[in-house]
């Protein structure tokens, strides 16, 4: 560093250091748009992630059957499917498996289920009562409820031939009634293994539920590696689920971009304006400099400095503001903690830095323009 | 060696002209080196606008400015700052210091535009105005006397070829007023070529020769 270099960092420096007040209105504007720069970005980040929760109480978004929809499935074929799942995404995996059954001669459809996988996939069933706990124990759907007039804590008997055309037949406790909003309503829900008890028949799957926090594309990217590693199965993306989730998901990312821009311009109108008071404070040590022999674009160089100092400084604190900010709206709003996301804070920074250069040109160019003599005799 | 080459300024025929307004006259001017010119007036009589033009923070409207050799009327503003900065040492009523500055970093600034700092000659530039205890003071540290001390320090540094000072005693109290005009006779002394722009007689009457400027023309020259 030469010595004129080194001077000029002094000067920077001091002016900066010895003006502290004015370097705080400033610093203050550049820190308050970095601050929301950061949180608003980080958000944009976070929000797929903690919204792709959220959407998961939709119900499932990738449905597993046999190929074609014909025939059943066994559990070891259906869990070889599953290992292709990224574990980190994986919300809930619930096999189901229907049967007709019966019940004082009535038909129904019985349909068995993990519940507790089902808890995690199907988040939106509401159920009257209590959710079944142990074996002999169910829900019944409301409109079944409705028809023969179930309540919890009722028993009931279903009955039916397995395949092979067997009797059979098992008493059953209603712990609760489900409404779904869909077809659950008409249903008995058993679970699978009481299923496989009552028919006496095991590892029969018609069809099992996933619900994944993955985007429409990485479904289809499953479903594509199950097609082709395991022909007779079918992993078939939830459409309607996942093109929602894809439109909400865009639209919320759009919004908060625009907010951002919003901001980065008002920033950058907030800092212009310090600027420019800070430039008409020093117009006649803009002037001195000038009649010292400053030349214009050296004056300018050091007004820059100046600048890209507090952008520099004002992003960085922006940066660790914006990252309380981020985690405080996160956990009010979504109730989880925030995913940091580190790269963002040298591109705010950088950012903050080009801003205020920006803002700082125009008062510079005008004070560059002022007559020494004019300003030195206090005009 | 010629007429011209012996004199450090030359002024031939200059006006300054203001809309309707003449601030200058017709002013002719020749400062051989190392003299002491005083140029004296009433408030509004041009004193300062002479200066400016001296110093080449204004220009002329019309006639010639020749500063060590140099014609002023065909230079660019870059020109002319570099002008100031090469060959003007500048000092003002108001002291003009840089507020966050110590006494030092305010030498130093005239080093920085100039060429390269050198703390050393800057400290040995305050040494020469009694200044050099005061260096690190910043100047609301400094009395008046003292600031303008800086001043004549800052216009040293760069051993400019004419020394200009517009009303250097003007804000200083009678003892201060005595030493800044010892500082400026020990420079004159040294061989440097200064003028001076006050309206107090007493301050001209320290210079080899006084000029007096009347509604923008030279009414006397002794």
């Amino acid at each position: 560093m030469s010595k004129n270099s080194f001077f000029l960092a002094r000067m920077l420096m001091w002016s900066l250091l010895r003006r502290r007040s004015r370097l705080l209105i400033a610093l203050l504007g550049v820190t308050i748009g970095a601050t929301v720069l950061f949180s608003l970005v980080t958000l944009c980040y976070d929000i797929p992630r903690q919204l792709s929760r959220e959407f998961r109480s939709y119900g499932a978004n990738l449905v597993f059957v046999k190929a074609g929809g014909v025939g059943r499935m066994s559990l070891a074929e259906l869990n070889q499917a599953a290992a292709l799942l990224p574990a980190e995404q994986l919300v809930g995996l619930t096999p189901l498996r229907y049967e007709s059954v019966r019940n004082h001669m009535l038909p129904y459809t019985a349909v068995g289920v993990d519940f507790e996988e089902a808890r995690k996939t199907s988040p939106y069933w509401r159920v009257e009562g209590v959710w079944p706990a142990r074996s002999g124990e169910m829900l019944a759907g409301s409109d079944v409820a409705e028809k023969i007039r179930l309540t919890p804590g009722q028993s009931l008997t279903l009955d039916g031939r397995n395949e092979a055309q067997e009797r059979y037949d098992k008493e059953f406790k209603v712990t609760g009634i489900v409404s779904t909003g869909g077809v659950e309503d008409g249903f008995m829900v058993i679970s699978l293994s009481d299923m496989e008890e009552m028919t006496g028949e095991a590892d029969r799957l018609d069809l099992a539920e996933a619900s994944l926090t993955s985007n429409s594309a990485a479904l289809s990217e499953i479903s594509a590696q199950v097609k082709a590693r395991f022909p007779g199965l079918e992993a078939r993306p939830v459409t309607r689920v996942a093109s929602s989730e894809e439109t909400v998901l865009s639209k919320l990312t759009a919004l908060v971009y625009l907010v951002s821009l919003v901001v980065l311009s008002l920033t950058m109108i907030c800092v212009a304006t310090t600027m420019m008071t800070v430039v008409l404070e020093r117009r006649r040590e803009i002037g001195l400099k000038k009649a010292l022999g400053a030349e214009n674009r050296r004056v300018a160089r050091e007004f820059l400095a100046e600048g890209l100092i507090l952008g520099v400084l004002g992003g960085f604190l922006g940066s660790v503001c914006g990252l309380f900010l981020a985690g405080a709206v996160s956990a009010s709003v979504f109730g989880r903690a925030l995913t940091p996301e580190p790269q963002l804070a040298p591109i705010t920074i950088a950012v903050s830095a080009v801003v205020t250069i920006v803002a700082c040109l125009a008062p510079v160019r005008r004070a560059v323009d002022v007559e020494p003599a004019l300003v030195l005799r206090g005009e | 060696m010629s007429e011209s080459a012996r004199n450090i300024l030359e002024i031939t025929d200059v006006s300054k002209i203001y809309g309707p307004l003449k601030a200058l006259e017709t002013i002719n001017l020749t400062v051989p080196p190392g003299q002491w010119l005083a140029i004296m007036g009433p408030s509004g009589s041009g004193k300062t606008t002479l200066m400016n033009i001296i110093g080449c923070l204004d220009t002329a409207s019309e006639g010639a400015v020749r500063l060590d050799g140099l014609n002023l009327a065909q230079l660019t503003r870059a020109e002319l700052t570099g002008i100031r900065r090469e060959a003007i040492g500048l000092i003002f009523q108001q002291f003009h210091l840089i507020s966050y500055l110590t006494a030092l970093e305010n030498v130093m600034v005239a080093q920085f535009y100039h060429s390269m700092v050198d703390e050393g000659e800057a400290l040995a530039a305050l040494e020469r105005v009694g200044l050099a205890d005061r260096a690190k003071h910043l100047p609301r540290q400094l009395s008046g006397g003292e600031q303008q001390r800086v001043c004549i320090a800052r216009a040293l540094i760069n051993h400019p070829k004419i020394i200009l000072a517009d009303e250097p005693t003007g804000n200083l109290d009678e003892a201060n007023e005595s030493l800044v005009m010892d500082i400026l006779h020990n420079l004159h002394q040294a061989g440097s070529t200064i003028v001076v722009v006050t309206h107090a007689p007493e301050v001209a009457a320290h210079a080899e020769r006084v000029i007096v400027l009347e509604h923008g023309r030279v009414v006397s020259d002794k």
